[in-house]
């Protein structure tokens, strides 16, 4: 329906076609306008001065370019060093995502591809878990996280999350669907499992594991109500904590509140901007985050 | 899933040098091999996952002050505070369980419906579809401490960018959105609206890409307008899609922490203070652990409740 309207709008151009064309891009605008103006009006007030980030009329354009919100969060002898904390967000994302890859790879291909006792009651008993509220978790995993005393540590924001089904799940049912020949013939030759692992499922596999790479990295990234309770000192915590903490410290000081907002996107808008087919893709696809 | 029923072995009668594959497969490899490749997260899964929730039943089952030396046994003790009018927590927990109910049943409709026509617009074949969909989904890759500070500034009543615009129109521009009720419940859910409809519309768009073209051209042939063919042909096509959204909606809404711990931080009066903002200040604040294990349980019960029923609703209606 859509090929065949849009067709016959570019075949016949008269008046009313035209004006219903000016009329849905118009529409498509104001939703882009609604969109992506705050994100925008972050940016443009993390350059401001105090005063005029609260003056109005408001400008989107500031008069003068300030850079006061961002020497005074790169500041790292303060309560609130930002810095810091986007290099534990790097850290604790990175290292999050590197052990779910290697952890979820590995089971996944066990699920999909052998044979062994356990093996459908151990997949049932996962993917079971993936019904179960996060919330459940947080007072046991507090106190076993402070048993490993991983608390106040980015062990202890990076490594439990990783215990998530969704990777296992998502690998298995990609696994499954890829042809056998192959790992047949290198079987022939004399290859191991793990050889057939590395050397062939891996390197067919790279559009999901590039998917669950992105999902995991930006889930961990913007983590908040864990790394809350279990950071507790400034120097620990990642960039969503952080957020919270720069919100109440400097309360109306907008540009500096702003500079830390921008500081936390730019890095999730990049991987977004370059990873976007990853990640529309891997998101309706499982419809199983969220 | 779908691969599931092709690649079952031994379904399909194997040629003999499959069945020398299957030798040499059990020979090259030992018994073990699989129980090596599922170890490393085994042992996450039961470190994170399995224990915690075993674990967090004995734990609602005792006193248990992260502070104190002693844990007392007390049973059902904790749950029965819970429905015991005038005890410590009930009060407390059950506002905070109205705050999530009201968050939910405010928000689901419009997460439910907006994103829907998001996607049916985004469905149409139009020259830059691609850019459109990135804006529109962008919000989502944020987290909720960015976009909790954002909207913050957004709303805020004195020199906030929406009551500056409101007044431009000629509308009030000193709505407390953030202090008093019912503004503060219309900031919540339309910060969320904004944030997490493009995770929504990307669903709905797959949805709609699975209906089958040639039933709109059928429902065409037999002079169905615009209006009639989305309710005879879109409508019924995304009934699965519908009930996955529902349902993963309500589950999020019902998650809700984030808003308003940063916007609202439970104002006015604690009447926006969500359930598990409650829990987690209870238990990871200030350390009633045992009791804010129970009240996570009995959340987690009406969350079940509510995604049977859902699920049995669409089930009827549909056959």
């Amino acid at each position: 329906m859509a090929q065949a309207a849009s067709a016959s709008k570019r075949a016949g151009q008269n008046p009313r076609q035209l004006l219903s064309r000016i009329i849905w891009y118009a529409l498509l605008a104001v939703l882009t306008v609604v969109f992506l103006a705050p994100l925008l009006w972050m940016l443009s007030t993390s350059f401001k001065s105090r005063p005029e980030s609260t003056q109005w009329p408001l400008t989107w354009i500031p008069h003068e370019i300030s850079t006061e919100g961002y020497s005074t969060i790169f500041n790292t002898t303060t309560q609130t060093p930002v810095l810091r904390w986007f290099l534990n967000s790097v850290i604790a994302a990175s290292g999050h995502t590197v052990l779910v890859l290697v952890t979820a790879s590995l089971a996944g291909y066990a699920l999909a591809r052998m044979r062994f006792p356990g093996r459908n009651f151990a997949f049932a008993l996962i993917v079971g878990t993936l019904f179960i509220p996060q919330f459940v978790f947080l007072m046991p995993n507090y106190l076993i996280v402070d048993y490993f005393g991983w608390l106040d540590t980015l062990l202890a924001v990076a490594i439990p999350g990783a215990a998530g089904a969704f990777g296992v799940f998502f690998l298995r049912q990609f696994f499954q669907s890829l042809p056998k020949e192959l790992e047949e013939a290198a079987l022939i030759d004399g290859a191991n499992r793990f050889q057939i692992f590395l050397r062939i499922i891996l390197p067919l596999s790279k559009p999901p594991l590039a998917t669950l790479a992105v999902l995991s990295f930006l889930t961990n990234w913007n983590d908040f109500l864990w790394p809350v309770y279990v950071l507790i000192s400034p120097g620990s915590q990642t960039l969503p904590p952080g957020l919270a903490t720069l919100n109440a410290a400097y309360n109306t000081d907008y540009p500096v509140i702003m500079a830390g907002g921008v500081v936390a996107s730019i890095p999730v808008l990049i991987v977004f901007f370059i990873a976007q087919r990853y990640i529309i893709e891997g998101v309706s696809r499982s419809g199983l985050k969220g | 899933m779908d691969a599931q029923g092709a690649e079952r072995p031994g379904t399909k009668p194997s040629p003999p040098t499959k069945a020398r594959v299957k030798n040499r497969d059990f020979i090259g490899s030992s018994p073990i091999t699989p129980y090596l490749f599922m170890a490393p997260y085994l042992v996450l899964f039961f470190t994170f996952v399995l224990i915690p929730a075993v674990f967090g039943i004995w734990i609602s089952f005792h006193n248990w002050d992260y502070l104190l030396p002693g844990k007392p046994w007390v049973g059902l003790g904790n749950y029965v505070d819970l429905f015991t009018p005038g005890s410590a927590t009930s009060g407390d927990f059950w506002q905070s369980m109205e705050a999530t109910g009201k968050f939910t049943l405010y928000s689901v409709p419009f997460l439910v419906v907006i994103p829907l026509l998001v996607a049916l617009i985004l469905n149409q074949e139009f020259r830059g579809r691609g850019f459109f969909r990135a804006a529109y989904f962008a919000p989502y890759v944020l987290g909720v401490a960015v976009v909790g500070i954002l909207w913050r500034f957004l709303l805020d009543p004195n020199v906030g960018l929406v009551n500056y615009y409101l007044g431009k129109v000629g509308l009030p521009n000193d709505i407390p959105w953030i202090t008093q009720l019912p503004w503060a419940w219309v900031s919540l859910v339309g910060m969320t609206v904004w944030w997490t409809l493009g995770f929504n519309a990307v669903i709905y768009l797959a949805g709609l890409q699975d209906i089958d073209p040639s039933l709109y051209d059928a429902a065409k042939v037999d002079g169905a307008d615009r209006w009639q063919r989305f309710v005879n042909v879109t409508l019924p096509g995304l009934r699965p899609v519908l009930l996955l959204v529902i349902t993963i909606t309500i589950l999020a809404s019902a998650n809700v922490f984030g808003q308003p711990y940063i916007v609202t931080k439970g104002a006015p009066a604690n009447e926006t203070r969500s359930a598990i903002m409650y829990i987690a200040q209870e238990g990871l604040r200030n350390f009633n652990m045992g009791s804010a294990a129970a009240m996570s349980y009995v959340l987690a019960l009406f969350l079940l409740l509510i995604s049977v029923l859902n699920f049995v609703l669409f089930r009827r209606r549909g056959d």
